[in-house]
């Protein structure tokens, strides 16, 4: 093959990023050192320099020590361990390969975390003399953890327990078991000796009975384009250009899907909608660009947009929310300051972030969850986070591009924690959120100076929640003033609580999403909570769509005292009392809207079921129940 | 003659599984226009620190592709030495201005008058007032917040775990330990007045990389990376070059005449050249890759001793 043919050739190569992790022990430097080595990506110098070490600070006896091939600062080089990633880079004929060789110690979680961000595979090393360990668990799990798809199980040091088939087979069927429980799709298992390099680039004559392929033939081979998400368009502008008048750009790199030209897009948040007319794709013009193109592109029509923004398909849209749970590692000496707020850096846009819950801790080690407060260097867990302005983003395991992020120290500006953002708040999360078990107790005692009795005797009255439920539109709002009206007149102590009055003030940062409606009603039911507790009556008039959370506001407010009232309104008659609202949620330029592109659950457990345009009647029946139940009036 | 491995073997035709299949070239050269944008985007007042080097002019290249059909937001800076290759002068005056480059030249002018020099002061001086200082003094008159260089991890052994965005404190200094995480492509711009952040777009590329890069996408480089009959002496170890009358007589008149080549440049009297016949791309990929020796074995510096680029990165060189 001439030069030429090389060169065309070498160029079309793909490249495979991939993650080794074990610790000096396992034989890993060995084992990166010897591919290397043998790819011939060892210069004279080097060697020369390799031996001379070997021989004075090498582990490796009268042997070179490949692992000195790696260790980089001197600092390290003296402590006789890396501590940081380290980046190598080597190709053979099918394929150029990058390296992230990150060091096996626990302390270096961190490290391990790093290198995988950027990795397609992960190599994990074990010692067949000792089998799965405890670090081999970890090792997976944040492998795992960081949605590396293929890992292959390096069982090293074959050539110590005399190639024995019956070892490797045991420590194969511990990692099989052990491996289930995590979200790997491909798993391989290859035996092999770094040190005198069996089944590392060549296939060893020493273990007949193995019948796969070499470590390097296994890397050449794998197949991980796949792995792409060229499903869902995600655009997150990078950097406008305009470079004269007649030339407006929009920059970035496609972080998922495919963009064409001829597509229709909208923009988020503006939800404005345009066509792309052209694609550059590094400086040259395309019909698409697909991950991780960086490219540039055109619209149609003269819309704003800035960096942050998001180009999307119209009908696939990421999240747009400001609230949503993650996983987070934590990156920094620092521990966790739990009430601080921090720079959260989330594809191009930079805004304020907080923690509002930890969920768990995760012990990396046994997967074992445990309540926490804050967390540590290298400590991982679950939690919810609130931010300034609304990100777009999907759930990690579909997109990496827009469900990483990090959060920076605002003091600092060191990058002090890492994170991936779980799928979409289920219901059952949402409950553990809203139910906080102490906080009965603390109002309680809060309370604990004027007794239920002596309430009572002043108010005539017990409290309790009239709380009505129904579409945009229904009547609420009539039938609760009139009741306001109404159990004035006759001497009761009322509070009346709408959407309109909370949102502007206590929920005012609140949006209409589900996370944000969520915490909106939880505020409401703790100040229903608050009231009742104090003797008085709150009538709240709020759509709350579904069950689950109208049983959660139930439990803040106490089931015995949550009166829950059904506004039976047909949709035709509300889109006639609101015809603005429900054009604006028919032409999707008003999102999450109860009945339209949000569910609204019909409640199959409201005391009362009431039509609208009978305001005289319906109180009637709501004043006849407070009596009947001896809640208003009191004697 | 050792043959390298990769060239004993017959084309592999691999057929694309896809059409959204992206070859290595493209990935590095997507993943680098990435990091520049974003530098330009968060950063207020980046430039760019040109070499003239080859590395250099892939890095440049990959800035035009980044802003096309605008122009590069941000200027270039050469950090002159004053013992620079003379071709390499010309070749940067003639190219800054055929690209119409906002360029700044920048040198230490109290060491320029004091006369420091490698030969009179030896290497290490040297580099430590007319490089290394003359960095430090360029990039704090002008208030830069972020510099790219076109340093990649694959040259040296200390650079393997450099990060793409590697931060410098207000004395730019780069402390090992104080290094921020680096994941995924989400880089962390952020800094306090008077400290700044080295950028390293090429972090990725390997020697190889920016050789195929140039022949494909016929970047001009300096003609001292092709053989050529060149005048050369013997000093310290390596063929340098006659490039004018300051180097010292005594030495000047041992020269002769070989076909040489450089592999890197930098000031001449300290830089080696190599004997080769290469004088096409394509022959020096051929060279490069039957060769035994790295490249920075023809950098003077670097035997000064044992992790010296290690210490001269903490002092601020790149």
């Amino acid at each position: 093959m001439d030069i030429n043919q090389f060169l065309d050739q070498d160029q079309q190569k793909d490249l495979l990023r991939l993650l080794t992790a074990g610790s000096v022990d396992d034989g890993k430097s060995t084992l990166i050192g010897r591919l290397l080595f043998d790819s011939k990506k060892v210069y004279e110098d080097h060697l020369v320099a390799l031996e001379r070490d070997s021989k004075r600070i090498g582990h490796a006896g009268e042997n070179i020590d490949y692992a000195l091939l790696l260790d980089g600062l001197k600092a390290e080089r003296e402590q006789g361990i890396t501590i940081d990633v380290a980046y190598r880079y080597f190709s053979t004929n099918k394929r150029k390969f990058i390296i992230a060789d990150t060091p096996g110690h626990e302390q270096y979680t961190r490290n391990m975390v790093t290198g995988a961000s950027t990795a397609n595979l992960a190599i994990i090393l074990v010692d067949a003399r000792k089998g799965i360990i405890t670090q081999t668990k970890r090792h997976t799990f944040l492998v795992s953890l960081l949605g590396i798809r293929h890992i292959v199980l390096a069982v090293n040091k074959m050539d110590l327990v005399d190639y024995d088939e019956n070892i490797f087979k045991s420590i194969c069927d511990d990692y099989r078991r052990f491996v289930t429980r995590l979200d790997i799709p491909d798993v391989q298992f290859i035996p092999l000796s770094a040190m005198q390099g069996d089944n590392v680039v060549d296939l060893s004559t020493r273990m007949h009975w193995y019948h796969g392929k070499s470590l390097l033939n296994f890397l050449e081979e794998v197949h991980v384009g796949s792995d792409r998400n060229f499903d869902d368009l995600r655009f997150p502008v990078q950097y406008v250009l305009r470079p004269s008048l007649n030339f407006r750009g929009f920059s970035g790199k496609v972080s998922s899907g495919i963009i064409r030209k001829g597509d229709e897009v909208v923009v988020l948040p503006s939800l404005k909608t345009s066509r792309i007319i052209s694609v550059l794709n590094a400086g040259e013009e395309t019909e698409y660009a697909f991950p991780p193109q960086s490219i540039t592109i055109q619209l149609e029509d003269e819309i704003d947009i800035s960096r942050g923004d998001m180009i999307v398909h119209p009908a696939n849209r990421p999240r747009t929310e400001r609230q949503f749970e993650a996983m987070l590692v934590w990156m920094n000496e620092k521990p966790m300051d739990p009430y601080a707020s921090f720079y959260i850096k989330h594809t191009t846009n930079t805004t304020r972030a907080r923690i509002d819950t930890i969920r768990y801790k995760l012990d990396v080690n046994t997967l074992e969850k445990s309540a926490a407060d804050k967390f540590e260097l290298n400590e991982i867990g679950r939690v919810v986070m609130t931010t300034n302005k609304p990100l777009y983003f999907d759930p990690y395991r579909k997109n990496h591009g827009t469900g990483s992020f990090v959060l920076i120290d605002t003091i600092t500006n060191d990058t002090i924690a890492v994170g991936m953002i779980i799928d979409k708040l289920s219901e059952s999360d949402l409950s553990s959120r809203i139910h906080i078990p102490d906080s009965k107790h603390k109002i309680d005692n809060g309370l604990s100076l004027i007794s239920q009795k002596e309430i009572e005797t002043k108010y005539r009255q017990q409290g309790s929640t009239i709380w009505i439920t129904g579409l945009h539109g229904s009547g609420k709002n009539v039938l609760a003033y009139n009741l306001e009206r109404r159990l004035f007149d006759l001497g009761a102590i009322v509070v009346l609580l709408d959407g309109s009055t909370i949102r502007s003030g206590l929920s005012r940062e609140l949006d209409y999403s589900p996370a944000d409606r969520a915490e909106h009603l939880r505020r409401v039911a703790h100040i229903c909570k608050i009231l009742n507790d104090q003797g008085i009556i709150t009538i709240c008039s709020f759509i709350s769509p579904k069950e689950s959370i109208r049983q959660q506001i139930a439990e803040i407010i106490g089931k015995d005292r949550f009166k829950l009232v059904y506004m039976d309104a047909s949709m035709e008659y509300c889109r006639k009392n609101k015809p603005e609202l429900y054009q604006l949620a028919d032409e999707q330029k008003l999102r999450f809207m109860p009945g339209i592109d949000e569910p609204f659950d019909v409640p199959q457990n409201a005391i009362m079921n009431l039509k609208p345009n009978e305001t005289e009647q319906n109180c009637n029946d709501i004043i006849d129940l407070l009596a009947r139940e001896k809640l208003f009036p009191l004697d | 003659m050792l043959i390298h491995p990769l060239l004993k073997h017959e084309p592999n035709h691999k057929k694309t599984m896809n059409t959204y299949t992206i070859n290595n070239l493209r990935e590095l050269e997507a993943e680098s226009i990435h990091i520049i944008r974003e530098v330009a985007a968060e950063f207020e007042k980046p430039v760019m620190l040109y070499s003239i080097g080859k590395d250099s002019s892939v890095m440049v290249r990959l800035a035009e592709k980044a802003f096309y059909p605008g122009t590069v937001p941000f200027p270039l800076m050469h950090i002159d030495s004053k013992w620079k290759f003379r071709e390499m002068i010309e070749f940067r005056n003639n190219y800054a201005k055929e690209k119409n480059w906002d360029l700044i030249v920048h040198y230490n002018k109290k060491g320029f008058e004091a006369g420091i020099g490698p030969f009179t002061h030896g290497s290490k001086v040297h580099t430590d007032i007319m490089k290394t200082e003359a960095l430090l003094e360029g990039l704090s008159q002008h208030g830069f917040d972020a510099a790219f260089g076109g340093a990649r991890r694959d040259e040296e052994k200390s650079r393997a775990k450099e990060r793409i965005f590697s931060f410098r404190d207000r004395y730019h200094q780069w402390d090992p330990k104080n290094q921020r995480p680096e994941l995924w492509d989400i880089y962390n711009a952020r800094v306090h007045k008077g400290e700044s952040i080295r950028v390293f777009p090429l972090s990725n590329w390997t020697e190889l990389d920016i050789w195929q890069y140039i022949r494909l996408e016929r970047i001009p480089i300096v003609p001292l990376y092709f053989a050529k009959e060149r005048p050369v002496v013997e000093y310290n170890g390596a063929w340098v070059l006659v490039d004018d009358d300051r180097m010292p007589k005594e030495l000047a008149h041992q020269a002769v005449m070989k076909m040489v080549r450089f592999r890197t440049l930098g000031c001449y009297p300290l830089t080696g050249a190599i004997e080769s016949a290469a004088d096409t791309i394509e022959k020096i990929v051929e060279e490069m890759m039957t060769t035994t020796k790295s490249e920075r074995t023809t950098r003077v510096i670097d035997f000064d001793q044992e992790g010296s680029m290690e210490q001269k990165k903490k002092e601020g060189y790149f």
